[in-house]
């Protein structure tokens, strides 16, 4: 089943085209990769998918539902989570409510449940707190749970945006960028830990540059440079691709790198 | 709080002594003369005026200078309610609140939709119109002049009528204020609110309902503000456009930034210090208000998290985990 179906997605700023007609489909399960140069438009793509930017023209489908204009909030409540380039971290939150935070969409119950404290409510609070030390545990931050999340490291910043989305249970995870600025041991930790949630049937999409991380790891990828899909297929058939190559040579970055 | 590993120490440190600092402080009033007895009124309901606001400008993180607003429809709806129409208090303070409610909903709805610089003018406007229609609306505010023979706090027949007696019900209508306030912070509530404050991006990716949540705080802060309002009207017996104007936005941002913006008891212990400062300024006459401007702007500059920020100066006994997570870093 497709998860997630982009159609002629095109988004103009003035004169700039920065998504020019991209499409794709990215099936359940799926571990996924957009890649391109810098300024390609990866992440203005991840901004029409996730809700947050309409585009000029185009749909996107998750789960065969058209989201195309709908808020954020609700794409996101729909299963559709994603990560930002910049970490958006709750600076000062521990670690812990950080993740806690996360469980808002698969959680209910406003003021009123606040104030009075029903049963459900205390149960809903001890399961949180119970799959929050899972998740501490999943991503390895379990000994920093209790430190500002602004104190961490950067590179268990990026872990810990990761884990916050997963307490939120997507269908699709989107990542953008997640290994930027990560040493070898730090990347490596993450391509675990984006292994181990598709591996729990989660689809996800990542924006990336460490191509060693890409190739590792994505089962498809897709290539934009110029707002334009050039092309798209499994690791073998991008590394052997004649525009591909073009692009990246033109480009500052090998595909080696 | 939810999380699993809460020590008694942290209660010591968050309900234990703070409660008993706001006995103690009961309790000098108490055995004090009327003056003394009439600032700590004053500092209780600066205290829930303050604590409403940092649901809002704490926990969310956003601006208003426009609270004094719901502060003078609570003052004003509870004054005419009682005064003019008999009610009782109780019933007039629960009406006022509903209807401050209902009001900073429906204001807050187009208005919440701004962002920083447009949010904060909009909210100061807001504070400014309430002040003209109080001075304006004059069959039914008496304009300048004001509205008196308010009566005290009190049920059916029973009033309160020593100032003393009201103090104590001021103190504990406090303390409920800030029960409540820490209920809503550890909840779903709640952190939807501080997700907000941390970053609106992230809030969005986790489904958080940006514009909605600022109107719950909102609305909440209003209701708060109401409170403080019709307290005031009946411990004073006395309100008039003044005591809802500009100074009220001054005074409570210097209390919850000197306090410590976003914390428990931080508006708390802001809200008696400043309450005190008169006192200690008494000369200052009407260089008052410029003083806690400086007072003000030097806690932004140097103190960003207010007095409860300095807490760090006094270090807690770590847990196990802290420990590990220093040694990690
Ligand atoms: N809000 C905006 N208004 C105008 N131009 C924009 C806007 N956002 C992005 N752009 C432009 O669109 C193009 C694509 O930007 P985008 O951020 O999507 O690239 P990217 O592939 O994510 O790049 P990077 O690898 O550097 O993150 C760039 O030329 C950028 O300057
Ligand atoms: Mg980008």
């Amino acid at each position: 089943m497709t998860v997630l179906s982009v159609k002629d997605v095109t988004v103009r700023f003035g004169g700039l085209v920065a998504n020019d007609a991209i499409s794709f489909d990215v099936s359940e399960g799926m571990l996924a990769a957009v890649i391109g140069p810098n300024g390609a438009g990866k992440t203005t793509l991840f901004n029409v998918i996730s809700g947050a930017m309409a585009p000029t023209s185009g749909t996107v489908r998750f789960n065969g539902e058209v989201i195309t204009g709908l808020p954020q909030y609700e794409v996101s409540q729909k299963g559709l989570v994603r990560t930002y380039q910049l970490v958006q971290l709750f600076k000062d939150l521990s670690v812990r409510a950080n993740i806690m935070t996360g469980f808002h969409r698969v959680t209910k119950g406003g003021v009123l449940a606040a104030l009075l404290r029903p049963r459900w409510f205390k149960e809903q609070e001890a399961r949180i707190a119970a799959r929050t030390e899972e998740l501490l545990d999943f991503v390895g931050l379990r000994a920093v749970a209790d430190m500002e999340a602004d104190k961490l490291p950067y590179g268990q910043q990026r872990l810990l945006e990761v884990a916050r989305a997963l307490a939120a249970e997507p269908r699709l995870l989107l990542l953008d960028e997640p290994a930027a600025g990560l040493n070898m041991q730090e990347t490596a930790a993450l391509a675990d830990v984006i292994q181990r949630v598709n591996s729990q049937g989660v689809a996800v999409v990542l924006v990336e540059h460490d191509m060693q991380l890409v190739m590792q790891i994505a089962q498809k990828i897709v290539v934009i440079d110029f707002g334009r899909k050039i092309a798209e297929g499994d690791p073998a058939q991008i590394k052997a691709h004649p525009e591909v190559i073009a692009a990246y040579l033109g480009g500052t970055e090998g595909l080696d790198d | 709080m939810t999380s699993p590993n809460i020590t008694s120490t942290d209660s010591m440190r968050h309900v234990v002594i703070p409660v008993a600092a706001v006995l103690a402080v009961l309790g000098i009033a108490l055995s004090s003369s009327g003056y003394v007895v009439t600032l700590i009124g004053f500092a209780a309901i600066y205290g829930v005026f303050c604590t409403g606001l940092n649901f809002f400008m704490g926990y969310t993180g956003q601006a208003s200078f426009g609270q004094n607003a719901f502060a003078a429809l609570g003052g004003y709806g509870s004054a005419i309610l009682t005064a003019n129409y008999y009610w009782d208090p109780v019933l007039a303070l629960l009406v006022s609140m509903v209807l401050s409610g209902v009001i900073a909903a429906a204001v807050g709805y187009p208005t919440l939709r701004l962002r920083g610089h447009y949010l904060a003018m909009a909210t100061f406007a807001l504070g400014l119109i309430t002040y003209e229609i109080s001075i304006e609306w004059n069959s039914l505010t008496q304009g300048y002049m004001g509205l008196s023979g308010i009566p005290p706090l009190g049920i059916g027949k029973y009033e309160l009528v020593s100032e003393k007696h009201q103090l104590v019900v001021l103190t504990l209508v406090m303390l409920v204020g800030v029960w409540v306030s820490v209920r809503l912070r550890d909840s779903r509530f709640g952190r939807a609110l501080r997700a907000i404050a941390g970053s609106e991006a992230a809030a969005n990716a986790l489904g958080i309902n940006v514009a909605r949540y600022k109107l719950a705080a909102f609305v909440v802060a209003a209701v708060y503000a109401s409170v403080a309002g019709s307290l005031f009207a009946h411990f004073v017996g006395f309100i008039s456009p003044e005591v809802f104007g500009a100074s009220m936005v001054i005074l409570s941002f210097t209390m919850l930034y000197l306090g410590g913006v976003g914390t428990t008891w931080g508006p708390i212990i802001g809200a008696l210090i400043v309450s005190l400062l008169p006192e200690v300024l008494r000369g200052l006459k009407e260089m008052q208000d410029v003083v806690y401007s400086v007072v003000l702007i030097a806690i932004l500059i140097f103190a960003p998290r207010g007095l409860s920020g300095l807490s760090v100066l006094f270090p807690r006994k770590q847990t196990g985990q802290t420990k590990q997570a220093e040694k990690n870093a």
